[in-house]
């Protein structure tokens, strides 16, 4: 093991560490705007939209990211419209990760059962209160550990953003390894790049789950 | 204590073209106690939803204090303000605790100060022997005891009319006595009330009338003497049949033993 190799790669590590985070963290975020929208639609049956929805949601959870990125990536400068990776692999992974979101919350509102609500209707609460009282709020605790989940497999999914040029983490320890056939350096600080990353959001994900639960749920 | 407080006219219920409930008319006096017995399937449970209008109704009119229920109106959460509804499934909400699950609608449907509310609860969940569970979440409490809650959680909103639909049937036999006893206590009180119920004894001890429903209609309905001591329809007679049990035992016999 080289260690001054690793040492001295280190700064090139943190750069691309940094677009993954940020590609990550903001396709995490689009993925939850859209999961929310298409949940809402799902769960209230929305006519038409229901459909376009779902139609959405099974092309895009039956499809590899990296095929969707491609179809993002050279698929859109046909029809005239130029993009560039960093944007291409937010809107992929918005597009991955908003189905999954999707499926996340609407198992959650779903596990409610009518007759909560009804027991809060007969309480006089009007549909808004209802939902916003006694529906969602245990739908959102109900839906904590997909979600988590879904986040930690969106960050994981990063990894193919190389394919579209990306200079993520994976392209960092490819272009190394090309380079210098430093192979097992490479590929441990690609490694322990992705463990710093993730470790993180796993060990938040389990303390909001328990706290969730001694909060009163899972009765 | 002759005012009518709840009128039924005509009332048809159906899933698709099932006839659920046929031509139901009833008057409910302010402070009557009914009890609604019936087999399983003859719209007992449909009945109380429908008062609530938590089922549309396909025929007739319900009205309380002399106002249309109809899951159409826009006063319908006003209306249903003055009915207090308890299911078989208790139904508190799990992410809230004791307290507060009695006084989410006090505060957020009526609007009533929170210092009064919560005196209010207190004091309901100390008559029913719960004071303590105050801060308890529903989790945590025995059937019983959340049964128990969901009456107060209805009784906290004052309202007129109170429905129970079954409220025993999920419970084990000896946290049924609790909940019962909580139920005659309001009946003493005077509240006006609608049980739907398969426990006899209870019927008898807490109803001014007996309805039996069979079929989705009122076969009969009658105090509750003249009902379970002289039901006139067979169907009743049948009906209350199956909660007497005949003895089977035959005098104990001791096996000879055989002797070559």
């Amino acid at each position: 093991m080289d260690w001054e190799f690793i040492v001295q790669h280190i700064p090139l590590y943190q750069e691309a560490a940094w677009l993954t985070v940020r590609i990550g963290l903001l396709g995490v975020v689009f993925s939850i705007l859209i999961g929310l929208v298409c949940a809402a639609i799902q769960y209230f049956r929305v006519p038409v939209l229901r459909r376009i929805t779902g139609i959405y949601i099974e092309l895009s959870r039956n499809t590899p990211l990296l095929i969707q990125l491609f179809f993002i990536y050279y698929g859109l400068p046909k029809i005239g419209i130029q993009t560039d990776p960093e944007l291409c692999g937010i809107a992929g992974l918005a597009f991955l990760g908003g189905s999954y979101m999707a499926e996340a919350f609407r198992s959650g509102l779903e596990a409610v059962s009518p007759i909560q609500m009804e027991s809060a209707l007969s309480l006089g609460m009007n549909r808004r209160q209802t939902m916003g009282y006694v529906v969602l709020p245990q739908a959102a605790s109900i839906s904590v550990p997909a979600f988590i989940a879904n986040v930690i497999f969106l960050l994981k999914e990063t990894s193919v953003f190389s394919a579209i040029s990306l200079m993520d983490l994976m392209f960092t320890a490819k272009d190394l390894i090309g380079l210098y056939y430093k192979t097992t350096e490479s590929l441990v600080l690609l490694v322990v790049f992705y463990l710093l990353i993730l470790l993180p959001v796993s060990v938040c994900g389990t303390l909001l789950e328990r706290r969730l639960r001694y909060a009163g749920f899972g009765s | 204590m002759t005012e009518t407080l709840l009128k039924i006219e005509h009332l048809v219920k159906k899933f698709d073209d099932n006839l659920i409930l046929d031509d139901i008319n009833l008057e409910v006096k302010k402070g009557e106690v009914i009890v609604v017995i019936g087999p399983s399937g003859c719209g007992k449970s449909t009945l109380l939803r429908c008062i609530n209008a938590l089922e549309p109704i396909q025929g007739g009119t319900i009205s309380l204090d002399g106002e249309p229920i109809d899951d159409k109106s826009r006063s319908l959460s006003v209306l249903r303000e003055k009915i207090g509804m308890v299911f078989q499934s208790y139904e508190l909400f799990p992410h809230l605790s004791v307290l507060n699950n009695v006084m989410l609608a006090p505060l957020k449907v009526q609007k009533r100060k929170k210092e009064e509310v919560k005196e209010e609860a207190l004091t309901l969940l100390e008559r029913v022997g719960l004071k303590e569970k105050a801060g308890s979440f529903p989790r945590q409490l025995s059937g019983g005891q959340k049964q128990r809650v969901a009456i107060v959680r209805a009784l906290c909103m004052h309202p007129e009319l109170l429905l129970f639909d079954e409220v025993t049937a999920a419970l084990d036999p000896e946290m049924v006595r609790e909940v019962l006893d909580v139920i005659l206590k309001l009946a003493a009180q005077g509240r006006t009330m609608i049980i739907v119920t398969h426990e006899m004894q209870f019927a008898q001890a807490v109803a001014d009338r007996i309805l039996f429903l069979d079929g989705g209609s009122i076969i009969e309905s009658a105090p509750p003497e003249e009902f379970f001591e002289h039901p006139k329809t067979d169907r009743a007679k049948q009906f209350l049949n199956t909660f007497t049990f005949e003895a089977v035992k035959t005098p104990h016999k001791t096996i000879k033993e055989e002797e070559d």
